[in-house]
């Protein structure tokens, strides 16, 4: 069983390789592989952006007494589908005073930032566009990129609430930046590695968040709340601040423009939980305890892209969950909560941990 | 002590805002199409950074003239006319017409109506607070509670509706009485209402009042001492936030507020949170007033025999209503014809909105969204 591609895809993505590398030189070899992934990634990058602007409206809905999309396909499921199409054809305002290039430019960049950080995500055991040895550094580092978008869009916009919108978002991702990282440095220290697949692997007794005691708790409980704030959701969602700055940094977009926003935005959320899933909860690990040999056994049967995918959801879902019950918070409690309670909590967690790993009390 | 006549505290940088005044400082308007200032208020507001300096109100962008146009309308007109004021209270502004003329006609009206009007102003309070809290929290960026609110809202306009056809605008009122006697379902569906809605507002400060972040937002923030309120004029639970008693329905009872037990409620500190408060608890108020009246509407006519034509003596006419925002009170100079003279409305928002220049110097941009929201403006009142 173990040998079958939905569990292993080692052999599956190897052999393409393989093929490739037979096929042509190795040169061109790569290059079709590039496009290949480029091609996966795009698609895959679409539909998902798709399913959750559903999936959120949906859940948003449920939780305000409401049905949301239901008219369009089965269960609205094609709303969506429609919206983008409207998004596509609108028109794509021009800002007079506007620093042109730039604001063309903004959009690609905050889009690409996440472009690049899904590259280094583990769907699967050898479902991976690259393996690095530094995935969780190279992680933070592009995906800390988009901030530069953010604060161009709102520059180059000409406008005072795009500007406002701009500027509190740099303080806000320069600030949850450092709890974000001290949050995934307490996984890599328990596991002594920065690559994915090695920090899944270590999960294969139980995942991070059972064995690392309670610091591995409050540290999951730091991310969940850094990565909120880092990807601009609610109660974080300063940057746009709907009732205070209109729309912030993305106000004068339209079109497909602001499309590449909403989707950056939707894509982050999906980066950041499946990084949590990884990294805290196990992977595409599945549900394994001690001595429980037969349900172990059990949890084996169901795919890893499964427990993958579930994982992820799960913390999409809180995401949700709190963006929806929340009210949002000022400027000034946003950076006095990070930098007065997460920071020095997560220094000495951090410390804890270490601690705990030099001692070897974790399991 | 209260000192009406010191007014240093008024007197900061009053200067109009032509031009920014120094390197850092940048206006920005805020309205007149804005999510946060519920309809075409436009607010000017100087900033420095994120904290707001001073600020300035420009009305006059949903102006209609109504004052002006009900010197050509008879009182009977008039009364269409109020609701498009504040129109979340359109009820109490038809009240305060109605009371006006009958006390200038020396009119008795029926104990019914009395009931009848109390009630449905308590049911129209109800529901203002219910659209009040929904988009508060909104505002804050909570935005479940706008479907909170507005699920609960749906069923007092259903009464409504089914009272008298209106469900926003009700004109139900009229000179001497009501235009028709109450639905036979009336006093059933209140009653259902009550008690739906008891199980449902301890769900309201679940979601909202009990909420850290909510707290920590409108906590200390937007003070209004109670001397400012008294000078400044601000009335209703945003005047009583500041714990100024100036709840009419008790200093000048009207309709059946006589016949009722209720508190006042006070607020204490002053501040967004305290205005908050003491919405949430008038609510409790208001359902424990509706209670009391019910089940004792008593029998008899709906309206008193009224002439066609009204026509009130000359002189001088002052009527004032407390409505779900504060005092309205209403000025007729009549010279003896069928229309008034002049006509003035002391309309409570108008003198609430002068206070907020005052409290938001120094606060945040968040934070004048929260004031503004604990305010509770409503737009076409300020400009009528």
């Amino acid at each position: 069983m173990k040998d079958h591609w939905l569990y292993d895809f080692t052999s599956l993505t190897a052999g393409i390789e393989a093929w490739l590398q037979e096929t042509f030189t190795p040169f061109w070899a790569i290059a079709w592989e590039m496009v290949i992934i480029g091609l996966v990634f795009l698609i895959f990058y679409a539909v998902t952006g798709l399913i959750l602007v559903y999936a959120e409206r949906r859940v948003c809905a449920f939780m305000q007494n409401r049905l949301g999309p239901n008219r369009v396909g089965p269960w609205g499921l094609l709303q969506t589908i429609a919206d983008f199409i409207k998004l596509l054809m609108k028109e794509l305002v021009k800002i007079k005073e506007a620093d042109k290039f730039l604001f063309n430019l903004a959009p690609f960049i905050v889009i690409i930032a996440s472009f690049m950080a899904i590259a280094a995500i583990p769907f699967a055991k050898g479902l991976h566009a690259i393996d690095f040895n530094i995935g969780v550094f190279y992680v933070m580092a592009v995906s800390s990129m988009g901030v530069v978008g953010i604060l161009l869009a709102g520059w180059s916009s000409n406008n005072k609430y795009s500007l406002i919108g701009a500027i509190r978002s740099g303080a806000q991702i320069v600030s949850y930046e450092l709890s974000v990282g001290l949050a995934l440095l307490s996984v890599v220290i328990f596991s002594g590695t920065l690559q994915f697949s090695e920090i899944v692997e270590s999960q294969a007794d139980a995942w991070w968040i059972f064995k690392g005691h309670i610091p591995a708790v409050i540290s999951f409980v730091i991310f969940l709340i850094a990565a909120t704030a880092e990807t601009n959701r609610g109660p974080f969602d300063l940057a746009e601040a709907e009732s205070e700055l209109t729309a912030g940094y993305h106000t004068e977009y339209s079109g497909i423009k602001f499309a590449f926003f909403f989707l950056a935005e939707y894509m982050n959320m999906f980066i950041v939980a499946s990084i949590a899933a990884t990294v805290f909860l196990g992977g595409w690990m599945p549900l394994h305890f001690w001595g429980f040999d037969a349900f172990n056994r059990v949890m084996d049967y169901i795919p890893p892209v499964v427990w993958y995918m579930g994982k992820t959801a799960f913390v999409i879902f809180l995401m949700m969950w709190f963006k929806w019950t929340f009210p949002r918070l000022r400027i000034d409690q946003l950076l006095t909560l990070e930098w007065k309670y997460l920071l020095p909590i997560n220094l000495v967690n951090t410390v804890l941990i270490a601690f705990l790993t030099m001692m070897k009390w974790h399991f | 002590m209260l000192n009406f006549l010191n007014r240093t505290d008024m007197e900061e940088n009053t200067k109009p805002m032509t031009a920014p005044e120094t390197e850092e400082e940048y206006f920005i308007n805020m309205g007149p199409q804005h999510p946060s200032t519920h309809g075409v208020l436009r607010l000017l507001v100087s900033l420095q950074g994120e904290i707001v300096k001073r600020l300035d109100p420009h009305l006059g962008y949903i102006h209609r003239g109504i004052e002006k146009m009900c010197e050509k309308d008879t009182y009977i007109q008039i009364i269409h006319l109020t609701d498009r004021m504040d129109y979340l209270s359109a009820h109490m502004n038809n009240e305060a017409v109605c009371l006006l003329v009958e006390d200038a006609l020396e009119i008795e009206v029926p104990e019914r109506v009395k009931y009848i009007r109390t009630i449905m102003a308590e049911l129209q309070r109800l529901n203002s607070h219910q659209l009040w809290w929904a988009t508060m929290g909104m505002d804050l960026g909570a935005l479940t509670t706008f479907f909170y609110g507005l699920r609960d809202r749906e069923k007092i306009l259903d009464i409504f509706e089914e009272t008298c056809g209106g469900r926003l605008l009700l004109s139900y009122n009229t000179p001497g009485g009501v235009m028709y006697d109450i639905h036979p379902n009336f006093q059933k569906r209140v009653k259902e209402f009550i008690k739906y809605f008891k199980e449902r507002l301890p769900e309201y400060d679940q979601l909202l009042t009990g909420n850290v972040i909510f707290q920590e937002r409108t906590k200390g923030i937007g003070r209004l001492t109670r001397e400012e309120a008294v000078n400044y004029g601000v009335t209703g639970p945003s005047g009583r936030g500041s714990g100024f008693s100036c709840d009419i329905r008790k200093k000048f009872p009207y309709s059946a507020y006589p016949y009722v037990d209720f508190k006042e409620i006070l607020g204490v500190d002053g501040d967004a949170l305290s205005r908050y408060k003491v919405r949430m608890e008038e609510m409790w108020e208001s359902m424990h007033i509706i209670e009391q009246l019910i089940d004792n509407i008593p029998e008899g006519p709906y309206t008193a025999k009224m002439k066609a034509v009204l026509k009130l003596p000359a002189g001088e006419y002052f009527q004032r209503v407390e409505t779900a925002r504060g005092e309205l009170g209403v000025y007729v100079i009549s010279d003896g014809n069928k229309t008034p003279y002049r006509m003035k409305f002391r309309s409570p928002n108008m003198c609430n909105l002068s206070a907020l220049d005052h409290i938001s110097r120094g606060a945040k941009i968040a934070d004048l969204v929260a004031i503004g929201a604990s305010f509770d403006f409503v737009i076409p009142d300020i400009d009528r």
